[in-house]
Order: C-alpha cells, then sequence, then structure tokens
C-alpha cells in the first residue's frame, strides 16, 4: 500500500496488486504451496480459486476486527482468522469434489502459512477498511493467479500435450517429444524462474523508460 | 507389525525423506525462508538446525494430538488450526528454554525460532504424517528425514549463492530468479538418487 494516507481508488490498488508489486515476480511470497500443484491448469484454477477467497475475505476480517485486536497477540488471531476460512475451503472441497481434495493433498491446508495471505493481512489489513482490504487481498490474489496459471499453462502443455485435460494439436500428437521434466518438480522451479525474469526484464524496463 | 519391521520401514521413509522424497525440492514446501535466509552459510546453518529440532519434534507432537484427541473426538477437521497452535506454541516455549538456560545457543538460533513459526514445511510435514497414516514410529523418522532433507538443501544452496554473489547474472534474474533456477538443478541432482534408493 501506498502510505500517503487518504482512501487509495480501486485502480491504484488493482495496478499495484497485479503488476507493481506483484506477489510473485516482486514480492517473492507465498510460491510454496501452490508451486506444487502446477502440473496440472485444472488443479491450479481450483488452488488459486480457494486463495482469492481465502485472501480477500481473511483481509476483509482482519481489518474488522482491528480495533478490537491487542497487539501482541495480533499473529496468533490472524492465523485463526486465516485457518477459519481454509477449513471452509476444505470442507467444501471434500463435500462436492473429492477427487480433487485427494489431488491438491495438503495444499489446500498449507494456504494458512501461505506468506502472502499472513503478509497481505498485515500489511493491508491492521491499518486500513474493511472494503480497501479486500479489495487489496483480492486484486493480489488475482496477480499471483494469473502468474501461476501461466506456469501451469506452459507445464501441463510441454510436459503432457494437453490442456486442462484436453490434447492440444500438435503438442499432444506423437510428433511432440513430451518434456516429462516439466511435470516433476524441477520443471516448476525453471518454469517459474523464467516467468519471473521476463516480467522483472519488462518492469526494469518499463520504470526506467519513465525515469 | 512388529518393533523391528517398523523400525526398518521408519528408516526407510527418513532416508526417502531427506533424498528422493526431499520435502524442499520435490514437495516445494519451505521455499520463502529458502530463498530468503539462503544468502549465507552462516545464517542458513542456524536456521535449518532449527527446522530439524522443531519438524522432528512438532510431528510427534501433533501426531499425539490428532491420534488422542482430534480422532476419538471426531474433529478431525479442525487439525489446521490445533497443529498450527501447537507448533506456535511449541516454538515459543523453546524459545523461552533456550533463553533461560543456555544464552549461547539463543544468541544462534533466537533469530530464526520465531521464523519458523510460519515455516510452510513445518505444518506440511505434519499434515503429510496425517495423510499418510504413518505410525508414532515411523511419523520420527518421517520428521527427522524432512528435517534433514531441508537443512541439506539450504546449506548447500547457501553455499552455491556465497560463491554467486561476485558473478555477473543478467538483472532480472538476480534474486529470487537465479536461486530458482539453482533449485531446479539442485532437483534435477536429487531426483537422481531414486535410482539409488530402487538398486539397492
Amino acid at each position: 500500500m501506498n502510505g500517503t494516507g487518504g482512501q487509495p481508488d480501486t485502480k491504484s490498488i488493482a495496478v499495484e496488486g497485479l503488476w507493481r508489486n506483484n506477489p510473485i515476480f516482486k514480492q517473492v511470497l507465498g510460491i510454496c504451496s501452490t508451486l506444487a500443484v502446477t502440473n496440472l491448469v485444472l488443479n491450479t484454477a481450483v488452488m488459486c480459486v480457494a486463495l482469492i477467497f481465502t485472501l480477500s475475505l481473511s483481509s476483509a476480517t482482519v481489518s474488522l476486527l482491528r480495533t478490537l485486536t491487542p497487539r501482541n497477540i495480533r499473529m496468533m488471531v490472524e492465523t485463526l482468522i486465516i485457518a477459519f476460512y481454509v477449513i471452509i475451503v476444505d470442507i467444501l472441497l471434500k463435500a462436492y469434489w473429492p477427487e480433487m481434495s485427494t489431488n491438491l493433498g495438503p495444499y489446500v491446508g498449507l494456504i494458512i502459512t501461505n506468506c502472502i495471505v499472513m503478509g497481505r493481512a498485515e500489511a493491508c489489513g491492521t491499518s486500513n477498511p474493511p472494503g480497501v482490504a479486500a479489495l487489496d487481498g483480492c486484486f493480489n490474489a488475482l496477480g499471483y493467479t494469473f502468474i501461476l496459471l501461466i506456469v501451469a499453462t506452459f507445464r501441463e502443455i510441454l510436459g503432457m500435450g494437453t490442456f486442462m485435460g484436453y490434447a492440444v494439436p500438435f503438442f499432444g500428437s506423437p510428433a511432440w517429444d513430451k518434456w516429462i521434466i516439466m511435470v516433476m518438480p524441477p520443471g516448476a522451479f525453471f518454469m517459474l524462474a523464467i516467468v519471473v525474469w521476463v516480467f522483472r526484464s519488462i518492469q526494469m524496463a518499463r520504470e526506467e523508460k519513465t525515469e | 507389525m512388529n518393533l523391528g519391521a517398523e523400525m526398518g520401514h521408519a528408516l526407510a521413509v527418513c532416508v526417502a525423506a531427506i533424498f528422493t522424497q526431499n520435502i524442499l525440492l520435490a514437495y516445494f514446501l519451505g521455499l520463502c525462508p529458502f530463498i530468503g535466509v539462503s544468502r549465507e552459510v552462516k545464517t542458513a546453518f542456524g536456521l535449518g538446525v532449527a527446522v530439524v529440532f522443531v519438524m522432528t519434534t512438532t510431528t510427534l507432537l501433533n501426531w499425539l494430538a490428532y491420534r488422542y484427541v482430534l480422532v476419538p473426538l471426531g474433529l478431525e477437521f479442525f487439525r489446521f488450526i490445533m497443529f498450527i497452535i501447537i507448533i506456535a506454541a511449541f516454538v515459543q516455549f523453546v524459545e523461552m528454554a533456550i533463553e533461560r538456560f543456555s544464552p549461547f545457543l539463543y544468541q544462534q538460533l533466537g533469530v530464526f525460532l520465531p521464523l519458523i513459526t510460519v515455516n510452510c514445511a513445518i505444518l506440511g510435514a505434519s499434515l503429510f504424517m496425517v495423510i499418510r497414516n504413518y505410525s508414532f514410529i515411523v511419523t520420527f523418522g518421517y520428521g527427522l528425514g524432512s528435517g534433514i532433507g531441508w537443512f541439506l538443501a539450504i546449506m548447500a544452496m547457501a553455499g552455491i549463492r556465497q560463491r554467486l554473489a561476485n558473478d555477473r547474472i543478467p538483472r532480472g534474474l538476480q534474486g529470487p530468479g537465479i536461486t530458482l533456477i539453482i533449485a531446479g538443478l539442485m532437483a534435477l541432482a536429487f531426483i537422481g538418487f531414486t535410482g539409488v534408493l530402487q538398486g539397492k
């Protein structure tokens, strides 16, 4: 957030979260739990929806309770609020989409310790009204989502020749020698590194231009 | 299962958790401190030791809590909150104990302990332990192995990054970018251990 005081408008919050202060390539936060599910686009999408839900609502809740929370136990309260929303997601997923719940394994639960959720609650939720906090959380989660979807798309197409489970022309055919390594853990690291590299370079070039 | 077989299983799980199923390189847990705190070997060592200790003890504590409190009460969905509270409380307790009894150790590790509460690898190990239905002894092997695996990975990374400090790296790749690429190469190398374990 810009510490200039006054109400930041929706557009500036959006630009901050999606681009200028993007959680992944700028803050490098919270990549732990979600990188593991980027081998399939569908898993990533579900995980990201869960994150958008948790991040916006927990930021708003932290903000609602900000005057009532004693400062020294604030971290604990924030963790409990986040855990509350994560449990809702976990139970819903188990009830209505059990296969997806097994696919994602412990990673849904790990949203609790995802640093980006805590980071936004702490940075924005504790000092802004609920509306602003929710928007900030939502756009940060969206900024996070679009990067991970890029990573997942490349990994699934190059590694399995499919997109959301459907065969892609050329990459799905025998003419394409599937890069199995892309769906294995090293592929995630390489792909994310390339995405971070590209976006940081674009950002730096732009900043130089404006100066 | 008798005790001997159990111990053997625990050992196998422990070795697998260190090498082929490394919690960091294969499951991406604990990446944030891995990228943030791996600039120097000395700090990486401190954090690594603290992780080994906390991970081993908290997986065991969480196992007990899950098995004897949550399952009998039918409150399995409550495990996220339970585990987090146990981890946070335990870390706080250890911090106070170390501060009281060993000022030297406190100076070395004190700063790292609070960081650990939010290390997703710690909670992740506990959640995996529940999903895979490990017994108490196997959980011990798993917690210890995961901790050592994380320790090894961050030490290797810190050693490599110290050497990289004076090298010229494209600007967009500096910091997290290059760290991720090295992590990818390390993950590749650790996959190589799969053959060793299968070949025995």
